[in-house]
């Protein structure tokens, strides 16, 4: 490997070799040329997408599937800039990414060149870290600290902007080991401290009436069967985050499911009364707690993240663990002796009784329909019961997406993909397809809205021509639906610029434009048919149009601002004593 | 906005923090303050002896945020080194201040009087004007422009602090050395 030659665009994909890419999505431009001619020598495989949007979306899903770097490479300016919102998107769910971006070449920098655009300074707030490369020399060391920021401590995306003559360049090839990634002030805490710990498992042996509050983190930290041992030993009710569906099976009798403002009403509940709140990898979201002054009112909490600034950020712990959520549950785990936790779920009887109480008197509940049109959570659910073991869900933002994380039965880990902090309308597809390149062994469904169908569509092309066999199931209700249920609950039912038309476009004939299979259903009898049919293909896309629903509304529901104690449940379980 | 000195000296907090010595690295502190809301009261950037890295000293206002927050919002930005917290009580702390005076004959000799008293130094001479130069602790700067402003003051500059945590002045072993608690453990930096 000594004394070769290589030009700056043959170290970078050279690089991404050597950190173990197989797969990068992208779309090339003039300013990332020099870059993709080494990729027709490469063992990376290449996705080229229909709009860069889409590539970072890809490698988004790819990323939390795998739980590795998602990889996308764009040229600049616009192309840089269409990456700009799978960036943040990324960022405010802590994925892993690496963007690679072409620049006008360094002498142009600065001169408003054709297709520049300082992408460095425009994604700086969005990245967990950027560089702009000024030398072919610095490329592998910069590709190999990219990585290490992106991967590492709490992860996040990064991107690496590359000009053009740095990639013409030529260097000498090195390959750099991790002491020589030149991060003086990068050092990512993992372990907790003994005393912290001890702390928190007298908080909990205190406690009457505890809640393991599990977010994002617990995936990332690839935690889930640390936390099952966790919660089994403790007997503590679990509830699980958007962010962190799968992370603890839905059908334990210890899980509560998701809390926050469509959460149920038990887990919702549960939280509110709580005496103990342990976050594991959560961070108060906003969507979590509603009003943050009335929320958990009574609760102590112990708060784990591997982000010191999560740790007092929105509500002051009594206990802040800074660690790696896997390493303190198992630091947690270790220090239960069975003096004080002996017992599972009878140690905390009262509370579970209280638990078990609002779990039959509120349940996730819809009407069901004998007729047209067909009530969404109902496709949800012939879904979720026609689905192979380990399928995967990809979600945009919306209605759809709470139904498809409410009425699915998340099993396992890693099989939940969808647009958390950012809410990214239009995420589905894309993250879809890319979670398919992933894990191409397991069936990946798309529940998607028809608002968010039309905005990232057309990488369905990307998916046909690729052999990328992803499955959308459209619960078209004809409205951006989450808009029009707060125009109807919040805005006197006044209904502006929401309607979309449940035939406009046709959403069959667009599938099979794109060389997807389509098919349609409008009534419930054709619901179960449909999946079938859609669940036998598998060497090509499959698209489902659902007629829906326009006027079913998510429940329950907690207004924005308010407390979380003035949850909304279904209009059926209004008036039920609470 | 104005604020009675006392109680900006219970709100101001002083952040010294060691940067790589990088392109942009100062836009993404200010950009990290700009978009967290945190609010700077003044800042100074400079060289340090070793070249690879720079100081900024960042005087910030606690009412906008947590100071907790704001250093490890501060600590996740990948060039950032090190941070010490500097209590106001305990920390040197100097600023230099310039001003051009309006300064007529007759005025002339109060004005080098004043400066005289307080220490500082003419550094410029005009027909009707003069420059004036003075370092010192934020307060007495603030006491030094109060009363500069009986002249006509025609442009005056100040650079925000720059500070260091005061020495123990206890020679070593004579009683056993306690680390203040404002002072937030400082990461090593690299050994050059």
């Amino acid at each position: 490997m000594t004394q070769m030659q290589l030009t700056g665009a043959q170290a970078l994909i050279k690089s991404l070799e050597m950190q173990g890419v197989e797969v990068m999505f992208g779309l090339p431009g003039g300013a990332i040329l020099p870059v993709y001619d080494p990729i027709l020598g490469s063992s990376i495989r290449h996705v080229l997408v229909r709009h860069e949007q889409g590539a970072g979306h890809m490698a988004e899903g790819y990323a939390m599937v795998t739980g590795r770097a998602g990889v996308a490479m764009v040229t600049s300016g616009p192309g840089a800039t269409n990456i700009v919102t799978p960036l943040s998107n990324a960022y405010m769910d802590s994925t892993p990414l690496v963007v690679v971006t072409g620049q006008v070449s360094t002498a142009a920098i600065g001169t408003d060149a054709f297709q520049e655009c300082d992408i460095t300074g425009v994604t700086m707030g969005i990245t967990k870290h950027n560089w702009l490369v000024t030398s072919a020399d610095d490329i592998p060391r910069v590709v190999a600290a990219a990585f290490h920021v992106a991967t590492t401590g709490r992860p996040g995306p990064v991107l690496i902007d590359v000009p053009k003559d740095v990639s013409t360049a030529t260097m000498q090839w090195y390959w750099p080991d991790l002491d020589d990634l030149d991060l003086p002030g990068y050092h990512p805490v993992t372990a907790p401290e003994a005393e912290d710990v001890a702390a928190a498992m007298a908080m909990l042996a205190a406690a009457e009436r505890p809640v393991l509050y599990v977010g994002g983190g617990v995936l990332k930290a690839r935690g889930a069967d640390a936390l099952r041992a966790f919660a089994e030993r403790t007997g503590i009710p679990v509830v699980t985050t958007l962010m962190a569906r799968g992370a603890f099976p839905d059908s334990h009798p210890q899980c509560l499911g998701m809390p926050g403002m469509h959460g149920n009403y038990t887990a919702v509940t549960a939280m509110q009364r709580a005496d103990l709140l342990v976050a594991l990898g959560a961070r108060f979201d906003d969507r979590v707690t509603g009003k943050v002054d009335a929320f958990a009112p009574e609760a102590k909490v112990v708060h784990v993240d591997i982000d010191p600034a999560e740790l007092h950020k929105v509500r002051r712990a009594d206990v802040a663990i800074a660690g790696d959520c896997r390493v303190v549950l198992e630091a947690l785990l270790s220090a239960t002796d069975a003096e004080r936790f002996g017992g599972g779920t009878d140690r905390l009887a009262p509370w579970w009784a209280r638990i078990r109480a609002w779990q039959e008197r509120f349940p996730l509940h819809y009407e069901p329909a004998d007729g047209p049109p067909i009530k969404p959570q109902m496709v949800v659910e012939e879904l979720r019961d026609r689905a192979e073991p380990g399928t995967i869900v990809v979600a945009g933002v919306g209605q759809h997406q709470m139904w498809a994380s409410q009425y699915w039965r998340f099993e396992h880990p890693y099989t939940w993909v969808n647009s958390g902090g950012a809410g990214t309308m239009g995420f589905a597809v894309p993250a879809a397809i890319g979670a398919k390149v992933g894990r191409p062994d397991r069936t990946v469904w798309a529940v998607d809205g028809d608002g968010c169908f039309q905005m990232t569509a057309q990488e369905l092309v990307t998916a046909a021509a690729e052999r990328i066999p992803v499955k959308v199931a459209i619960l078209n209700n004809a409205y951006l639906g989450m808009v029009r249920q707060w125009q109807e609950m919040f805005y006197g039912e006044r209904y502006s610029e929401v309607y979309l038309s449940p035939d406009l476009p046709d959403y069959v004939k667009w599938a099979e434009a794109m060389g997807c299979v389509g098919l349609r259903a409008e009534t419930p009898d054709e619901v179960g048919p449909a999946i079938e049919k859609a669940n036998a293909v598998d060497d090509r896309p499959v698209v489902v149009d659902f007629r829906t629903d326009a006027f079913e509304k998510v429940y329950p529901m907690v207004p924005a601002g308010a407390s979380n104690d003035a949850i909304v449940v279904h209009p059926a379980h209004e008036g039920l004593s609470r | 906005m104005t604020v009675a000195p006392e109680r900006a000296a219970e709100r101001h907090h002083i952040l010294t923090v060691l940067v790589e010595n990088k392109a942009g690295v100062l836009a993404r502190v200010a950009g990290l303050f700009s978009r967290r809301g945190f609010n700077i009261f003044s800042l100074a950037v400079a060289p340090t002896d070793d070249d690879r890295f720079s100081r900024i000293t960042i005087v910030v206002d606690v009412a906008s945020a947590p100071l907790e927050q704001i250093v490890r919002q501060l600590d996740k930005l990948v060039n950032v080194v090190a941070i010490t917290e500097l209590a106001p009580t305990d920390a040197v702390q100097r600023e230099l201040l310039l001003a051009t005076v309006e300064a007529e004959p007759a005025a002339r000799s109060q004005v080098i009087q004043l400066v005289g008293v307080f220490g500082g130094e003419v550094l410029d001479v005009g027909p009707t004007r003069l420059t004036v130069m003075l370092a010192g602790p934020p307060e007495t700067l603030d006491s030094f422009e109060g009363l500069l402003a009986t002249y006509a003051v025609v442009e005056i500059q100040r650079t925000g602090l720059v500070a260091l945590p005061r020495l123990d002045p206890h020679p070593p072993g004579a009683r056993p050395r306690r680390e203040p608690a404002h002072l937030r453990r400082l990461p090593t930096p690299p050994a050059s």
